[in-house]
């Protein structure tokens, strides 16, 4: 059973709040060799002009996923995650994602094409803070991989 | 401190850096990004589903790019803008793998935004397709 097109063009109620903290970003930046000071001195991260330490670039991945799994994860999409490949992202950042941040993920299906038998699902995921201000703008297409 | 805008110029090389990826590397990953996707940690469920071995997060790479540029830029936060595309998967035997990570400068604005060009490779395959960052320079 192919992926349901119907979904395209739907929001989904927003996600959350993901409560975003110190040790959770020195994870992340750890994960990903970052070693920049923003990431876990808060004196480094103020002495740059940030209330707190900062998020890695990618970091909004973790809440941008979590905003759309109520999609993904939704019988009628009829997504088998197992044939499913990340195809692109990307990420549009209105302000660095600071520990204390409150956010919310509010995703798009923006579109979902079939070609050559896989299915391109777009998705738009617009992270906001606790006072609603935009955060992160992130798009990312996967690929449903064709059944043979 | 951020890079000043008069210390730039396009056509300047960044990299390359090897970057080190072990099964540690994504186990650490998964438990940060939240993405458990066995995939990426299990041998043998990696291979059942037709993939040579366990590979990398397609996020982690972009994440460790992300890293290189970050470092160029001299504030994490100054990353402004990055998208990519993943062309190719990479590989993390047990004992490990490397990514090789450049990029260059393609564009500068008035305003002190920079344009950069990102390249990675595993193996001598490029694993990031036009990857391209937006930074703000002092």
């Amino acid at each position: 059973m192919s992926v349901n097109t119907e979904f395209a063009g739907r929001t989904l109620p927003p996600a959350g709040p993901f409560a975003v903290d110190a040790a959770l970003i020195a994870q992340f930046a750890a994960a990903v060799g970052a070693t920049d000071p923003v990431h876990t001195d808060a004196e480094a991260a103020r002495a740059a002009g940030y209330p707190d330490v900062i998020a890695p670039p990618t970091m909004a991945v973790r809440f941008e996923q979590q905003s759309q799994a109520a999609y993904i994860e939704d019988p009628d999409a009829r997504i088998d995650f197992s044939r499913v490949v990340h195809g692109e992202q990307s990420y549009t950042h209105h302000r660095p994602i600071v520990a204390g941040d409150e956010l919310t993920g509010t995703t798009t299906v923006t579109s979902i094409r079939e070609a050559g038998g896989h299915s391109m699902i777009t998705l738009t995921t617009e992270l906001t803070d606790a006072g609603s201000a935009p955060v992160c703008t992130a798009v990312s297409t996967i690929v449903v991989r064709g059944g043979e | 401190m951020a890079r000043s805008r008069h210390d730039v110029s396009v056509g300047e090389q960044i990299g390359p850096v090897t970057v080190p990826v072990g099964r540690d590397t994504l186990v650490a990953y998964a438990n940060a990004s939240g993405d458990q996707n066995p995939i990426h940690q299990d041998e043998e469920f990696a291979r059942s589903v037709g993939l040579p071995d366990v590979i990398a997060h397609g996020m982690w790479t972009m994440g460790a790019a992300s890293t290189v540029v970050a470092d160029w830029v001299g504030d994490a936060g100054r990353v402004e803008q990055f998208r990519t595309r993943f062309t190719s998967m990479v590989v993390v035997p047990r004992d490990g793998a490397e990514v090789e990570i450049s990029a260059a400068v393609k564009g500068l604005d008035d305003d002190g935004r920079a344009t950069l060009h990102v390249t990675a490779t595993a193996e001598g395959t490029k694993v990031l397709g036009r990857c391209v960052a937006v930074v703000r320079l002092d």
